[in-house]
């Protein structure tokens, strides 16, 4: 058995049936001289949801980070190994980072709109990619993102209104549109509700379907029923190692191995 | 029955609880079709309102026993082989209650059957069908207890033997009442007597198919062995 085969996998669909939108092969981490991730494989599949879980420091985040390259702005973070959207490889050497996030854009743990107004919010990234040629066009931009977050009926009116005047729930849906503004291809989600009540949460997740049709997720999240309501696919991690990948259906009701029994079931050793 | 414990040792004990109540529950059904048995061999027309009467205490924990389930799912949200553990228990509790009634039935038919005295008119013994469906009961009774699911396969294997016998029975009595009418009425309470007794047979394996699930996760994936496919038209 090689290093890689460790990982449990419950998938029961075809591999063929799924394309494949994101590929980490051998992905290792190290922080300064400890290593935080260690020979991960994982496939994440076209506009599905793939959940990450796992306890505290167990690297799902730094996974996170890996794939649109975060980890590059973290002082001795290394990373090796391969990632590959569509079989372009996220860590070739000439590839335009910002273009990357562009592609992979981000939801953070805490709702982190910039402090200027709603508009200005959304209409940022499509101004600095230069997607637009005039006034009309960034309006139905902006537009569009705000519907596709679920957020233009709540905000059409005070469209100059801060940001940050906005609910919790409604400045994560801010951020989601800012995400999506300049059309991304992926959607990496860092606990995306941590922060929000139970109604905010139910808002999100129903959002996270609907955006699946259109963009491929991935998702860390603390809450294991979250992953179950959200997810197609779930990976469950543990000390940086990728312990178990498969169906959410199955991590969930019939998990392979005992270390995800364990934590799923919020039990002890 | 789980050696690894949750942080929530309320948890722990919720699920302990569900476990007394289906140990409770096994113990009260095997009670009762031990009884039933005995009268029905015995002719014991005096055991009979007891049983009836009995019956109601089974629905009665059946019924707390969904309750308790219920409060488990809304507010511990198993998961895996807990929320396996959860759905298991209920459905097993469901299929204990019916065993419950087949016994009340088995009772309630002994007054009809003794007129005719058609116990005994079987080559193959009622006696024996019947201990064999109580050694099922008590052996996948002992397998839920202790995870078994090795044991419940061996008992699930064993529902042939009796579908064989209730086949035997079935024609021997259909072959009684056609040579003597004066006893139709008499055998045709006895073969619902047989039929019953058959299901709760039945009921033993598929309470032997949710521990397989309940251990395994999935339910067993060979066909179960039948003696008779057909609906005994003799």
């Amino acid at each position: 058995m090689t290093e890689t085969d460790k990982t449990v996998k419950t998938h029961k669909t075809p591999e063929a049936e799924d394309r494949v939108k994101i590929k980490a092969r051998r992905v290792n981490v190290f922080y300064g001289a400890a290593q935080a991730l260690f020979d991960i494989d994982l496939d994440m599949r076209l506009n599905q949801v793939t959940a990450l879980i796992g306890p505290s420091g167990c690297g799902k985040s730094t996974f996170l980070r890996c794939l649109n390259r975060m980890n590059d702005v973290i002082d001795g973070c290394r990373v090796e190994g391969d990632i590959y959207m569509d079989n372009q490889n996220v860590y070739d050497e000439t590839l335009d980072v910002v273009e990357l996030r562009a592609r992979i854009g981000m939801v953070f743990q805490k709702p982190n709109p910039f402090p200027k107004s709603i508009y200005d919010n959304v209409a940022y990234g499509p101004r600095i990619h230069g997607m637009t040629q005039n006034k009309e066009q960034l309006d139905h931009i902006v537009k569009k993102s705000l519907r596709r977050a679920g957020l233009w009926d709540e905000v059409k009116d005070r469209l100059s209104d801060t940001g940050s005047g906005l609910s919790g729930g409604q400045q994560q849906r801010l951020c989601i549109a800012r995400a999506i503004a300049v059309n991304p291809e992926v959607l990496l989600m860092d606990e995306p509700c941590s922060a929000l009540d139970p109604v905010a949460t139910a808002v999100i997740e129903n959002l996270i379907h609907e955006l699946r049709q259109r963009y491929t997720i991935v998702i860390v999240t603390h809450s294991m029923h979250q992953a179950a309501r959200v997810s197609q696919k779930t990976a469950y991690f543990h000390l940086g190692e990728l312990i178990e990948y498969g169906d959410t259906s199955d991590i969930f009701t019939r998990p392979q191995h005992e270390q995800t029994e364990a934590y799923i079931s919020g039990k002890i050793g | 029955m789980e050696d690894t414990q949750h942080i929530s040792s309320a948890f722990d004990k919720d699920l302990a609880e569900l476990n007394r109540k289906i140990a409770k529950l096994g113990q009260l059904t095997q009670n009762q079709f031990a009884r039933a048995l005995e009268a029905l061999l015995n002719y014991d027309l005096t055991q009979i309102d007891e049983i009836v009467a009995h019956d109601k205490r089974i629905d009665e924990l059946e019924s707390k026993l969904n309750e308790d389930a219920l409060t488990l799912i809304a507010l511990r949200s198993p998961l895996a082989a807990d929320l396996r553990r959860v759905i298991v228990a209920v459905k097993i509790a469901t299929m204990l209650e019916r065993m419950g009634d087949y016994a009340k039935n088995i009772a309630k038919r002994i007054e009809w059957v003794a007129k005719g005295d058609v116990v005994d008119v079987s080559n193959t013994s009622i006696k024996s069908m019947g201990e064999t469906v109580q050694h099922m009961v008590q052996q996948v009774l002992e397998a839920y207890m202790n995870a078994d699911a090795d044991t419940a396969m061996q008992v699930w294997l064993r529902d042939v033997e009796v579908d064989q016998m209730h086949k035997t029975i079935f024609q021997e009595l259909l072959q009684l009442m056609g040579d003597r009418p004066e006893h139709v009425t008499a055998g045709s309470h006895m073969l619902f007597i047989t039929k019953n007794i058959e299901r709760i047979g039945d009921y033993a394996t598929g309470i032997a198919e949710q521990i397989c699930f309940l251990v395994n996760g999935f339910m067993p994936e060979e066909t179960r062995p039948k003696a008779d496919e057909t609906d005994h038209k003799g």
